[in-house]
Parts: C-alpha cells; structure tokens; sequence
C-alpha cells in the first residue's frame, strides 16, 4: 500500500520539483550564510577606516577584495553586514506583519457583524493613504533607528494579510466544524487559535513569502533617502546611494550592493511564486 | 452605482480627514522641530520666530488654525523656504511630477498589456520569455538601482540623453519616465497575459469564433474586454506606487518636483509643507481608487450589483 501524504507534504513535494524555487532557496541562504558569517572571516569591520586605501580599487590581492570607499572602509564588509541588516528587518518584519495581520483578519471575520465593520473600517481607511508618507511618517515619529524603521515598517504591510486572512475567516465561521465546536462549548477565542487560524495557513505561507521582498524593499527605500538606517551603520540603501553619487568615476560602488539587492529580492520573489504553485495549483 | 459612488467617495472624504489629523500630530510629537537644525540663534530671536509661525501655541490651536486655514483652501507658509507659501511650492513643482507620473503611466499601460498579449498569444516562444524576463526585472529590482544605472549608460557613456534635471525639455523626461514605469510594466505585463489567457477559454470566446468573427476582432473586442478587468483594478494601486516612486525618481533624477520636497520638508520638520503635500497625494490616490472603482463597476455588472 503505497504510503498517504498529508496535504502538507505533498505541497511541499510540489515546492521541490521547482526548479526556479530550489535554486532560489539554496542561492538565498548562500547570501545569507555570507553576510551573517563573512565580516567575522576579515580583520576589519565595516566601520573600520583603513587610511592606506582609501578609495581603492577591485583588487583580490590586497586585503580589501572589492576596494574600499572614500573613508578606507571595506566595501565588501559593508556590503555583507548591510545584507544581515537588511535581511532580519526583511524576515522579521514580514513574520510580524504576518502575525499581526493573520490574528486581526481572523478575529474580525469570525466575529463577523458590528466588531467585523469597525475593523475593516479601519483598515480600509489605513489603505487610502499613500503609503511612503505614512513610513516616513512613523519612521520620523519613532525617532529614527533600526527600531523604528521596523515599527514604521510593520506598521504599514500588515493590512494586505489582514484583509486575505479576514475573507478566508468569513467562510470558515460558517462551516459545520466550526458550528461543531461552538455547540460544543468551546470559546471564541480558542476556536480562533485551534480552527480559523490554522485553516488558513496556506494563503497566508503564499502571501507571507510576498512581504518579505516587500519589507526588504521598503528597507532599502528609506535607507536610500536617507531616512532609515543612516551611516555609518552599512544598508543596502544607503550604500547604494553612496555608489550613485561616485557613479561617474567609479560603478563599484553602485553594483556590488545593487546586484546583491537584486539578486535576493529575484529569490524570494521566484519561491514566492513556487510557493504559490505549490499550495494554489488552481492559480496557474 | 450613484449609491455605490455616494458611499465611496463618503470612504474618501472620511480617509483624508483621518490622513490630515494623523499627519498633523504625528508630525509635531516627531522629535525635533522646524529650526532645530538652522544656524544658531539668541532664544528672543527663536521666540520670535516661532511666534511669527504660530509655533507657540498649543497643539490643539495650531490644529484648529490649521483646518481653518484649509478650509480656504490657504496651506500656510512654509518653515524652510521662508519667503514662500506651500502653495507656491506646490504649483511650481507639480506641473514636472504631474508630467513624468502621467506618461509613466501611459507607457506602463501601452507597454505592458502589448507585451502581456504577446506573451498569451505566443505562450513558451522567444517573444513570451523576453516579456517574462522583462516581467521579473521590472518587479525584483529596485529602481533606485535601475536608475542610476541608465543614467551611466545612456547619459554618462552614451551621451543619449541628459543625466537629470528638467533643463532639456522633453529630452530630460525619457529616462525619468521609463524607468518609473518599469515596474508598472512589469505588473501589467503579467496581470495582462495571466487573465488573457484565462479569458481566451471562455465559451463566450469560442462562441464568438464559430460564429465565424474573425481571430483579430475576436481578440479585440472579446477577449480584451474580459482580460483588462484586473489590469483596471490594478490602476489604483498603480497610482501609489507611482506617487512611491516619483519620490526615489525625483532624487535619482534631480527634478524639481513635489515628491524630493516631500522628503526633504520630513526630514527639515517643516510641517506646513509637510501636510500640504500629505493632502495633496491622500487627495490624488483616493480620486483614483474611486475612478478605478467606477471603471469597474462601468466594466463589470457584478462589481455594480454585487
């Protein structure tokens, strides 16, 4: 007898065989493995300066393999070390989005009636604002740091969820199983956590994924305008718009932390898309 | 529908009153204030500065002023740029964002549902893999790093086109303009050939060949009228992500436009500006949500009834 899968394996089996997926994953934690564990490989921090290079150029003789910028720092370092950055804001911030979002799409669509209106009320009036003023807003508001621009971030990217979440809710609560375990004297909030939940975990895995490339960007956004992380800590933005100003003489600076931005936001987008595939064959 | 127009735009009024208040007092709770940053001065001449902008009131009054003074339709001075109004600041960079958004958003569409058609028509040829590649660029890179890039190749190596600035007349606004709509086409490129396809297996498609129309206006008229639904609903979205990017666009490019204002005003606390702008892209976004609603809903009776 051959051996029964459960739904979640074969979705997961389904995830394997892509072979764009598989690829991104494995290059994903590569990137990630580099900049959580590279800077410890080289003598110097990124906010190191090395006063005989100080603008140097590629050079994989020398200690500095990509050169360094205009204040002798490794641009290598800094780039590895925005990476971590900007990778736990992007991971974090989606897994609290996330979080938040799926618990307050849940409560709302299996209370359902007056408390479903007002929350959904709400969230459609977060949704008609421009969502840059709000980030720059917040970010402002939290006085600036790490901290803050996570805050700000979350703060705008768990309505999306929170709406997915809140439809799925809404069929749920009227199914038999969920009646079941009403009548069976359970509360609301517990049917909350054990049913509704859990129900949805597939919807939110495949719009999860989507929010990471979201938050990362977002990052990258405001550090790039000079309101999110701002030197001498290292992000992918604000190291990007140091290359821009230098890039008429010297595209190093530019490329190194652009095509590593690129690269990871082409990862979690193709296994966003694979996981999509994999839990929603109809959506294909 | 006037009920459903009615109630939307109720949703919208209601969303920009909530967006001022917000603004509002976010901003003044923010750390720092308007002239934290400029040179020094005697604490008499701060007073007084502060005074001539009301800055010494309480909160709760510089919000009253501020609403009174909206209401005729008066923006204030702003606390940076001292021999100006918001509103002058605004009329003289909005015509140059209100250009390059216009045509990203001409060319987004115009390119985008071109290549998503090409890519359903011609499924797993060259042609759908140039639009699929073209798809995945324009959504995972960013165009703060696309932009700077085209401005090395096609301004700085090339010598095309003017590296920024709006000096150049038209000239000035191709770079600006494609690569804010890069990843719009990228979007609509993909809405546009998943639904085309979808679409193209209705019965009401195969009816409309047996009965012996032509594969061409089959296209036109069937098939692109059930497919562009999603490509509209899309639009407003679009539009935030437009106002998004003329922010990173405007910085790249140099233009004097309302978004680098916008962030420049943030960072220098100079709230009246600050909220003007606020007002201004709350304002533009709803119109559009609530114009892509009425396109729907004009587009699609179930939107209308449902």
């Amino acid at each position: 007898m051959a051996k029964s899968l459960s739904t979640f394996q074969l979705q997961m089996r389904r995830f394997g065989r892509n072979r764009m997926a598989m690829v991104s994953v494995g290059l994903l934690l590569l990137i990630a493995l580099a900049c959580f564990l590279g800077p410890f490989a080289f003598p110097f921090t990124g906010e190191d300066a090395d006063f005989d290079f100080i603008g140097a150029p590629v050079d994989f003789a020398s200690p500095h393999l990509f050169g360094t910028d205009d204040f002798g720092r490794d641009l290598l370092v800094r780039v590895l070390e925005g990476g971590r950055v900007s990778l736990t804001i992007g991971f974090l911030g989606a897994v609290t989005a996330g979080v938040i979002g799926v618990l307050y799409g849940a409560v709302a669509g299996y209370a359902g009636g007056r408390t479903d209106r007002l929350m959904m009320g709400a969230v459609e009036v977060l949704y008609g604002f421009p969502y840059v003023i709000l980030v720059i807003l917040l970010s402002l508001l939290f006085g600036g740091g790490n901290v803050a621009l996570f805050a700000a971030i979350v703060f705008t990217l768990w309505l999306t969820p929170a709406v997915i979440v809140r439809a799925q809710a809404q069929s749920l609560a009227k199914r038999e199983f969920v009646e079941a375990a009403r009548a069976g004297g359970m509360t609301s909030w517990a049917i909350v956590r054990e049913h509704i939940v859990p129900n949805c975990a597939s919807v939110v895995v495949v719009y999860g994924s989507l929010l990471v490339p979201e938050v990362i960007l977002s990052e990258s956004f405001l550090s790039f305008l000079g309101i999110g992380i701002k030197e001498p800590a290292a992000s992918w933005g604000n190291l990007i718009e140091t290359g821009t100003a230098a890039m008429d003489t010297d595209l190093r600076l530019l490329l190194l932390p652009g095509v590593l931005l690129a690269m990871v936001l082409f990862c979690l987008n193709f296994i966003a898309d694979g996981l999509r595939d994999a839990f929603d064959p109809n959506e294909r | 529908m006037l009920r459903f127009v009615g109630k939307r735009i109720w949703s919208g009024v209601l969303t920009l009153a909530v967006l001022v208040t917000l603004t509002f007092f976010v901003m003044r709770l923010a750390p720092g204030g308007p002239f934290s940053r400029s040179r020094k001065m005697s604490a008499e001449m701060l007073e007084h500065i502060k005074a001539a902008f009301h800055l010494d009131e309480p909160v709760w009054m510089q919000f009253g002023r501020y609403v009174w003074g909206l209401a005729h339709l008066d923006f204030g001075p702003s606390t940076r740029f001292r021999d100006y109004s918001v509103g002058d600041l605004i009329a003289a960079g909005l015509p140059y964002s209100l250009t390059i958004g216009f045509w990203a958003v001409v060319v987004a569409s115009l390119v985008g549902i071109a290549l998503g058609l090409a890519g359903a028509l011609r499924r797993n040829t060259a042609t759908d893999y140039v639009a699929g590649v073209v798809g995945v660029v324009g959504i995972a890179v960013p165009i703060f790093v696309i932009g700077p890039l085209a401005q090395v190749v096609f301004a700085l190596k090339l010598n095309w086109l003017p590296v920024g600035g709006a000096q150049a007349g038209w000239r000035s606004l191709v770079l600006p303009v494609l690569v804010l709509s890069l990843p719009n086409i990228a979007y609509i490129s993909r809405l546009t050939r998943g639904s085309v396809i979808e679409v193209m297996r209705e019965n009401y498609v195969r009816t409309a060949r047996a009965k012996g129309i032509g594969a061409r206006r089959t296209l036109m008229v069937h098939v692109l009228k059930g497919a562009l639904l999603p490509v509209v609903a899309y639009l407003g979205p679009a539009t935030a992500g437009i106002i998004t990017g003329s922010i990173l666009i405007e910085t790249v490019f140099a233009v004097p436009g309302i978004g680098r204002h916008f962030v420049d005003a943030a960072l220098n606390r100079d709230y009246p500006l600050v909220m003007g702008i606020t007002l201004l892209y709350g304002g533009v976004l709803i119109v559009f949500n609530i114009l892509t609603d009425l396109a729907r809903g004009w587009l699609d009776p179930r939107v209308r009834h449902g």
